[in-house]
């Protein structure tokens, strides 16, 4: 089992040009803890919609990668996003699931991947070309590299510990950052 | 394709036409017959990423991120769709973000299935609680002009618009056994 700060962390170290969208919640956090940059996208709602906004990103900038890194809760409220980006098929998506199981932000509710439900199977079953699981430490630099380079829509989830940790809160203003990543992104050639 | 649509009207072409005026590089939808013929042409087109959705609020995540990642973008749905999209549409009002969404219009004109008549009946005023800007299409001869005024101000504004084309303008839907 991975701890999620140092995870997003190793995953985000030298991150180059990627694009980050981040799911509501936790994700939020971890991204902003492992270090403001401006080419993050941070969500605070819209929950369902990060891989969407991945989709639409990865569309719009083919030559960059980009990363969704967002938690079991979220991704399961737009589960149908898996199958139309398995339609589109970005060879420059990833999706990073910290998957702890549990709705942290409400509570620690058990999530459906609690009870077994298997989100790599539904990523493999929409046509991602790489999903694989990960829970140790040594599996993290491998997950990394797929953020960076994968044939097709790459999809990881990441089991993580069910744990609270203090909130590292980056701007809740969306005008704001949608400004900020559009004005850095218009800097990447 | 819905064989009681009429594909020969040439109202969806004024619409593609406004989508390479304003250079829309991504289309979302959900299959539907009042807009086949308009999602064939986007289909046709090499300049846009035509992007079918399993549910029309997957189309406002599509299209904010088109937009962070500088791509204009459009949503076609029936009326039906757009009570899916609301919690979405947060994202198009706090981020100041570009939508544009082209509605056919159901539960209105001749309907015959009620299923559709309460999703229909409070299109307007859901995108109008939602911070959008609506225009009503009734006349295949105002559709140009319409859209086109749609298209800039969402692009240049950075606002929600949505058009509504009603079911009168598309043709009622005729069913049969």
């Amino acid at each position: 089992m991975l701890e999620r700060r140092p995870l997003v962390k190793h995953l985000l170290a030298d991150r180059g040009n990627l694009l980050v969208v981040s799911g509501l919640g936790a994700p939020t956090y971890d991204v902003a803890a492992a270090g403001e940059h401006p080419l993050n996208f941070y969500l605070w709602g819209a929950m369902g919609s990060a891989a969407m906004i991945g989709l639409g990103l990865a569309l719009a900038r083919p030559k960059d990668r980009v990363a969704v890194i967002t938690g079991d809760g979220e991704i399961l409220m737009g589960l149908g996003s898996l199958a139309t980006i398995g339609v589109k098929q970005p060879h420059n998506l990833a999706i990073v699931v910290l998957d702890n199981r549990h709705y942290g932000e409400t509570g620690m509710q058990a999530s459906h991947t609690n009870s077994g439900v298997d989100l790599v199977a539904a990523a493999k079953a929409c046509r991602f070309r790489e999903a694989r699981a990960i829970s140790t430490a040594d599996e993290v630099e491998t997950a990394r590299r797929l953020l960076h380079a994968s044939a097709g829509p790459a999809f990881v989830q990441a089991h993580v510990e069910a744990e609270n940790l203090a909130r590292v809160l980056p701007t809740r203003d969306g005008n704001e950052n949608k400004l900020r990543f559009m004005q850095a992104l218009a800097k990447v050639s | 394709m819905d064989p009681t649509v009429d594909n020969a009207a040439s109202w969806p072409d004024a619409i593609y036409a406004h989508f390479r005026r304003a250079r829309i590089r991504q289309v979302g939808y959900v299959p539907d017959a009042g807009h086949s013929r308009l999602i064939q042409r986007c289909i046709e087109d090499p300049d846009i990423a035509d992007v079918v959705l399993t549910t029309e609020e997957e189309g406002v995540g599509l299209v904010a991120g088109a937009a962070l990642g500088g791509q204009r973008a459009a949503l076609l749905m029936q009326s039906s769709g757009v009570g899916n999209c609301i919690n979405m549409f947060s994202l198009i009002k706090n981020c100041g973000l570009p939508c544009l969404v082209l509605v056919t219009m159901r539960g209105e004109f001749g309907e015959f299935n009620p299923w559709q008549v309460p999703m229909g009946s409070i299109t307007e005023e859901c995108f109008k609680l939602c911070g959008f800007l609506t225009y009503r299409v009734d006349h295949p001869d105002d559709v140009d002009d319409i859209v086109g005024a749609a298209c800039d101000m969402a692009f240049d504004g950075n606002l929600g618009i949505a058009v509504l084309l009603s079911q009168r303008l598309i043709g009622r839907k005729v069913w049969s056994k």
